[in-house]
């Protein structure tokens, strides 16, 4: 299965010189739906419900761009990616963007032919076990056999900072997070490791989630973003100014419910659309920020409706709360 | 007019016709091929991929669990390369060798005159040619897991084998300074071995008389390496293992992700096996046994020196056939973990370096070479086993 899909991917590389030649936005615009490429499923970021819908922050980010462009938050196309298909599906241009709880790094950003457009959580890795283990410090795991996704920054994270604290570990590696997780409830490993997020994610998801200890000690940053082509500029800023629109929104304080709101204040009025020019030079309607706000909300709503303190998954806004507010949120100015 | 005439000939004729067509196949395949070559060479250099192979040498920075040779994640990708290519070897070599046992008993149980064991024999055929062999890895993989005790609840064995979720642990030997003696007089008894088996058969040749040779093997490829160890004082000591913290140390360590593989690998090809064995031994003339019993050979004597060597003509083929998709099978390992050639570099590497086609293209070489190596293996024996001067 594996080989297959890398197969058509060097294959789709090797045959499709024409579709890099066409912008992604008039792609977009032709198919009438953005390929989004997301994660095979993790509360909170992305996942599909009963019905088939998908949601999650990062989710929220397809749709914001599917409302900027098309102006229908709904017209996304998901590709649920393993963390070892992801680069390969964008590279080749099976989908239009990547926005599957993807760390930015230099390696990524640099050597993949691929651009970050921004961060849509701050996150960091961290340690879960079973309570029942009596661990309260991940420097106690020395030893312990710690389950990890193939193919992950944080497979490189935690053999970096088991040198430096000269801690030994086996580690048990898995293709998907459903199989990770599964290997940690079977037992396979004493400590699962991913970033923070997902460990909160997994634990909500978990039977009993009382039973699950996430431990204190985070050992790396991870900026988490949505991902791009090089080469697209245009494609490029669309994205990044979605995501900077959702923040900025949340600065002025406009939520979904007031957008029709006319106020006195010129930023305010110029992120809806209102006045000014800027979405000319994005290559986009007028009314391209007041869709993603309408239909998708604000930086806030998105965060609070997926995995806000009020859902079972319980993450504070911490480093991810605004700028003003003591976080480390920050969107570039619409002007 | 005459001219004309010779041309429509040259034009009409059945070789320049046939020689024109595969000109023109050639040429669009070639050139298939080439545009598709260069696309790719277009696309990369579009999307500013990085490419060569300099990533082969840089650190890997990642930890693979099971290796047989020393690898941390200060090494290099390349070494992550060896890794998973020796993993795949063992693999393939540990599944050959059950499969052809279990094939070799399955295959002759076919055929059994018992009706049970017949059936049974049948039925493990029916029963694990029939589900993919994926399902069947993963099957066996959730089996151990979810069966298996805790590290400390583990099965243990006399102190020193112990069965857990995280594998099987087993005592190791460690030689110490002087095994080597052990060994060179286990190959020197393999080699007198030899010499005293063409001694018999001349004296056999020659006399008629038979010389049952088995005590002599026995003494030579095994006592005299036993009498060498303790005459030496015991050279080797065992390591056993032993539970520290939240794992068992020390030891030999089969995981788990191993076990599932080679057996999950090693059934589900022995069906094959089983079934190019008894098609071998079925091929072979009913005349055959009829004359070895009508000459007063016995049952094993039979099947020994009749019904086998011409069995083996008909089923080795087949059977090697079997023994390269097992090799090739062995990439589905990456389902489960198991750090062979697919799983470690063609996929954890792939996604740590990106580079697509320089590390499928290695992946893919490496496994036709092993493909490759074994049909030629296959051909080798196919000539020395076939019907000689006729």
């Amino acid at each position: 299965m594996k080989q297959l899909v890398k197969f058509s991917v060097a294959s789709v590389l090797a045959l499709s010189a024409f579709a890099v030649q066409a912008g992604t936005l008039q792609d977009v615009q032709a198919n009438g739906s953005v390929k989004c490429g997301v994660s095979k499923g993790l509360a909170g970021f992305s996942a599909a419900d009963s019905s088939g819908t998908w949601t999650g922050i990062d989710v929220d980010v397809c749709r914001a761009v599917a409302a900027a462009t098309l102006g229908d938050a709904t017209a996304v196309t998901f590709v649920p990616l393993t963390a070892k298909e992801r680069f390969t599906a964008l590279q080749s241009g099976e989908i239009d963007m990547l926005s599957r709880n993807t760390t930015w790094t230099i390696t990524r950003d640099a050597s993949l032919g691929l651009n970050f457009a921004g961060v849509n959580y701050y996150d960091g890795q961290g340690f879960m076990v079973k309570s029942s283990l009596g661990v309260d410090s991940a420097m106690d795991l020395g030893g312990a056999a710690v389950c990890i996704q193939a193919g992950t920054t944080t497979e490189l994270n935690l053999a970096d900072w088991a040198k430096s604290n000269g801690i030994v570990y086996t580690s048990v590696v898995s293709d998907t997070n459903a199989q990770t997780l599964s290997n940690y409830d079977a037992g396979r490993c004493d400590v699962l490791t991913t970033d923070a997020s997902g460990l909160y994610s997994m634990r909500a998801a978990s039977n009993d989630p009382s039973e699950h200890v996430v431990l204190p000690e985070i050992i790396s940053k991870e900026p988490l973003g949505p991902v791009v082509r090089q080469g697209d500029d245009q494609w490029f800023n669309i994205v990044r100014w979605s995501l900077n629109a959702m923040i900025t929104a949340e600065e002025i304080g406009v939520t979904s419910a007031t957008v029709d709101v006319v106020s006195n204040n010129p930023e305010r009025e110029r992120l809806m659309g209102r006045s000014g020019n800027t979405h000319e030079y994005v290559g986009l309607s007028s009314d391209w920020t007041y869709n993603i706000i309408a239909q998708v909300g604000n930086y806030a709503e998105s965060f609070e409706r997926n995995i806000g303190l009020n859902t079972p998954i319980g993450i504070a806004r911490g480093v991810n709360a605004l700028w003003t507010n003591g976080g480390i949120l920050y969107s570039a100015p619409f002007r | 007019m005459k001219q004309d005439k010779t041309l429509l000939s040259f034009l009409n004729n059945n070789e320049t016709r046939a020689i024109a067509f595969q000109v023109i196949t050639l040429l669009i395949i070639a050139f298939v091929i080439y545009s598709g070559i260069s696309n790719l060479m277009f696309n990369i250099e579009a999307r500013e991929i990085h490419t060569g192979f300099a990533f082969l040498s840089n650190r890997a920075g990642f930890d693979i669990n099971e290796s047989m040779i020393t690898y941390t994640p200060e090494h290099s990708n390349l070494q992550v390369f060896y890794v998973g290519l020796i993993n795949t070897l063992v693999v393939a070599v540990v599944g050959i060798i059950f499969a052809t046992i279990i094939g070799l008993m399955i295959g002759i149980a076919r055929l059994s005159n018992n009706w049970l064991i017949s059936k049974l024999a049948g039925g493990y055929i029916e029963l694990f040619r029939n589900i993919p062999i994926l399902i069947q890895i993963l099957f066996w993989y959730n089996i151990a897991l979810l069966t298996l005790p805790s590290p400390r609840g583990s099965f243990g064995f006399f102190d020193s084998i112990f069965i857990n979720k995280r594998g099987i642990y087993v005592p190791e030997p460690v030689s110490e300074p002087g095994f080597v003696w052990v060994l060179i007089a286990f190959v020197l008894g393999i080699v007198l071995t030899v010499f005293m088996r063409r001694h018999f058969r001349q004296k056999h040749d020659k006399t008629g008389v038979h010389t049952n040779t088995l005590g002599y093997t026995a003494g030579l490829i095994f006592g005299l390496p036993l009498v060498v160890f303790f005459l030496l004082g015991s050279p080797m000591h065992l390591d056993y293992p032993s539970l520290q913290g939240f794992n068992f140390k020390g030891g030999r360590t089969f995981t788990p992700e191993f076990l599932a593989l080679t057996f999950a690998l090693s059934v589900y090809t022995a069906t094959y096996i089983a079934e190019a064995i008894r098609s071998g031994i079925e091929a072979v003339n009913k005349g055959q046994k009829e004359a070895a019993a009508a000459l007063g050979l016995t049952q094993t004597q039979s099947l020994k020196l009749i019904v086998l060597p011409q069995a083996l003509r008909v089923a080795i083929p087949p059977t090697i056939n079997q023994y390269l998709n097992l090799t090739k099978n062995s990439s589905l390992a990456t389902a489960i973990g198991y750090p062979e050639l697919m799983s470690a570099f063609g996929g954890t590497v792939l996604n740590q370096v990106g580079q697509a086609v320089e590390i499928l293209g290695m992946t893919m070489a490496v496994y036709l070479v092993i493909s490759l190596c074994i049909s030629l293996l296959l051909n080798v024996v196919n000539k020395k086993m076939s019907i000689k001067g006729r």
